[in-house]
């Protein structure tokens, strides 16, 4: 039992380790480790897990490692997996976190951080328009998407509201007013 | 104590509402800034590009580091728990029941309505971190100055990750890399 929880946790720590970028970088490094290399789950079931995981609450790659440990040994395996996945950024980020601390005083630094958040901006902006293409597909997405964003950045409010918001909308559109296979 | 129940329970949010991935993360963690004053949107900015170029999941990253500023090891630990709590609970919860989770209309449509609203989020959250990038001074407007080396540095950057062939492929460690690089060689903290 042990040993099994301990192979999960190990393998998904390697998973993690080798994922630069997020959830979405993730998805080769699962179908080598956990389709191929330990043969976990299929690669259609990957996919499902994949796309839930998407759309559940918190971060793609834990709910991914979670669904996938509950399936090799139950709500254990399911928090060992978890557990793996996020041991290699805590031990990574505490290690540099200190040494940024530290350094960020420094003026090359300042000036190297003032260049690099430029580039977040862009990869953030890139990201934006990728999803935006996924969820903003007809006018009332649209509608959905102008408000919010309207409404976050001229009202100073938990994004909790807006979340709840939205989704209480999706129902009324899509269960009361758009009838099965339209979507206008 | 205090400060890591309080730590717990700020993530523990985050990642009960925060759909679809790490940058989903962002408008809470804004919020979080906000609301406690446990570090300023630049640092925020800084965390994002770290939190990029390291392994690991982007939103664990963030949630590590967030913790370990305010609270140390001990904070960063608590933090990323609070973070992937709730993934745990909903996920086990879902896993078994699978089937009617993915046919079910109720739950395709409140998916239809978070998704445009998550993107609009992350969109806010894009006007804040360009707001300190872009912009250098104080708080009245017509003491802003606005920084002309970053906005060269994005329009070639938009280029390069847009609509350069095989260079826009390129791991984002790379993109990060170059434009630390411009930074310091160029001063653009002082602009």
């Amino acid at each position: 039992m042990i040993k099994i929880l301990w192979e999960i946790f190990i393998t998904f720590a390697k998973v993690g380790v080798m994922t630069f970028g997020g959830g979405m970088a993730m998805l080769p490094m699962l179908q080598r480790e956990i389709v191929e290399n330990k043969g976990w789950a299929t690669e259609e079931e990957m996919a499902d897990y994949y796309a839930i995981g998407q759309c559940t609450p918190g971060i793609i790659a834990v709910n991914t490692a979670t669904f996938v440990g509950n399936k090799q040994k139950g709500t254990l395996g399911g928090i060992a997996a978890t557990l793996g996945v996020v041991a290699p950024s805590l031990i990574i980020i505490t290690l540099l976190a200190g040494i940024i601390e530290y350094f960020s005083a420094l003026m090359w630094v300042k000036n190297a951080f003032a260049g690099i958040r430029v580039c977040v901006c862009v990869l953030i902006f890139n990201s934006v328009l990728k999803l935006g293409k996924k969820s903003v597909i007809d006018r009332w997405t649209l509608g959905i998407f102008v408000l919010v964003l309207a409404l976050s950045l001229a009202l100073d409010c938990s994004p909790v509201v807006f979340v709840l918001i939205a989704m209480l909308c999706g129902l009324v559109v899509r269960v009361l007013l758009v009838k099965d296979g339209e979507t206008k | 104590m205090t400060l890591y129940l309080q730590l717990f329970w700020e993530f523990f949010k985050t990642g009960l509402f925060a759909i679809g991935g790490g940058m989903a993360t962002l408008p809470f963690l804004y919020d979080i800034s906000d609301k406690t004053g446990w570090f300023t949107h630049t640092q925020l900015a800084d965390m994002i590009a770290v939190s990029e170029s390291t392994p690991g999941p982007i939103g664990v990253n963030m949630a590590t580091y967030v913790g370990f500023l305010t609270g140390g090891i001990g904070g960063a630990l608590v933090a990323t728990l609070g973070l992937i709590t709730p993934s745990v609970i909903v996920i086990l919860i879902v896993a078994a029941f699978l089937k009617a989770f993915r046919d079910s209309k109720y739950v395709a449509g409140a998916f239809y309505g978070l998704r445009p609203a998550s993107t609009a989020l992350i969109t806010a959250a894009l006007v804040s971190v360009a707001r300190v990038t872009f912009f250098v001074g104080g708080f009245l407007p017509e003491s802003i100055t606005v920084n002309w080396k970053a906005i060269v540095l994005a329009a070639v950057l938009l280029v390069l990750t847009r609509w350069t062939p095989k260079v826009k492929n390129w791991h984002p460690i790379v993109f990060i890399a170059f434009s630390a690089l411009v930074g310091a060689v160029f001063r653009f903290a002082g602009a």
